[in-house]
């Protein structure tokens, strides 16, 4: 197999993305509000969460997005080739107390060849066996 | 209560410029985990084509918040801030964003519906160089629940 054709097959219509699960832990959430400058009490404070009805402190959804799309950049070699990204949050990531925290896991699989040396990669990511993001998706140029 | 569907189409003033620096990008690199020397080593990005380190796809998210803030708190729109989640969210970028960058946000009010009592308002925000030079246009769905008593 030449290099070329490697190349290609790795960024075809049906190739999967390298999977990857990220651990999350109540330290993450803090450090991301930090960065961020999203300090909503859900994503911190367990008795605010629990409040407003929330079974605990939840992630951020921008987040667990961000944590996806790691998928993608690692993937696509640049993250600069990531053009498009698109998910809806469907159900929050909870995020207990307890030394363990959650498990985010992602998988990607390239689901259409777009115009312009681009492609259409679908996710999914799961956490403790949910979709935590729905229609998940990026355009990544691959060439 | 429903919103007032004449914000849709709304644009709301520039904000006040924001200066990306190298070093926040590394903080949100380090936030989110990703090790990626092109957010924190020029020399590695420059090896990618870049000029300098570039920002993760998702780091616009620093500058779009705070912005569509100006309509969540809009009084004249009235929309329950305390009741917002954050619906979906997609990110279109022309390019990623760089140290030195001065972004400039503007928001517009896309679509406004209401579903089951739910206000539903997707925001698009145009972010751009203080010299109109088009980085990213994010939107996001922002939805108030309905209060309990609108539920039954």
């Amino acid at each position: 197999m030449t290099e070329t054709e490697s190349v290609a097959e790795r960024f075809a219509v049906g190739a999967v993305l390298p999977a990857a699960s990220f651990p999350i832990t109540r330290k993450d959430l803090v450090r991301y509000a930090g960065a961020s400058g999203d300090f909503n009490d859900i994503h911190w404070n367990g008795r605010f969460a629990v409040e407003v009805g929330l079974p605990d402190v939840i992630a951020h959804g921008m987040y667990t997005m961000a944590v996806a799309g790691r998928v993608l950049t690692d993937w696509a070699g640049d993250p600069a080739a990531v053009q498009e990204y698109y998910v809806r949050f469907s159900r929050p990531v909870a995020v207990p107390d307890d030394g363990v925290g959650a498990l985010v896991e992602v998988t990607g699989k390239v689901t259409k060849a777009l115009d312009g040396g681009r492609v259409q990669v679908d996710l999914t990511v799961l956490s403790a066996g949910q979709k935590v993001l729905g229609k998940a998706s990026a355009v990544v140029r691959v060439s | 209560m429903a919103l007032d569907q004449s914000f849709v189409g709304r644009t709301y003033p520039p904000t006040p410029a924001y200066e990306v620096g190298r070093e926040k990008i590394r903080e949100f690199a380090e936030a989110i985990g990703d090790p990626n020397p092109v957010y924190r080593d020029p020399e590695a990005a420059k090896a990618l084509g870049h000029p300098d380190v570039v920002a993760p796809p998702t780091f616009p998210i620093v500058i779009s918040m705070p912005a569509a803030d100006q309509v969540v708190y809009d009084p004249a729109l009235g929309l329950d801030w305390s009741r917002v989640v954050h619906g979906d969210q997609r990110f279109n970028h022309e390019r990623p964003m760089r140290p030195g960058d001065r972004v400039v946000a503007v928001v517009t009010v896309e679509s406004i519906k209401s579903i089951a009592g739910n206000d539903m308002i997707t925001l698009m925000t145009e972010m751009s160089t203080e010299d109109g030079e088009l980085i990213t246009v994010a939107r996001a769905l922002l939805v108030a629940r309905a209060a309990e008593e609108e539920q039954s």
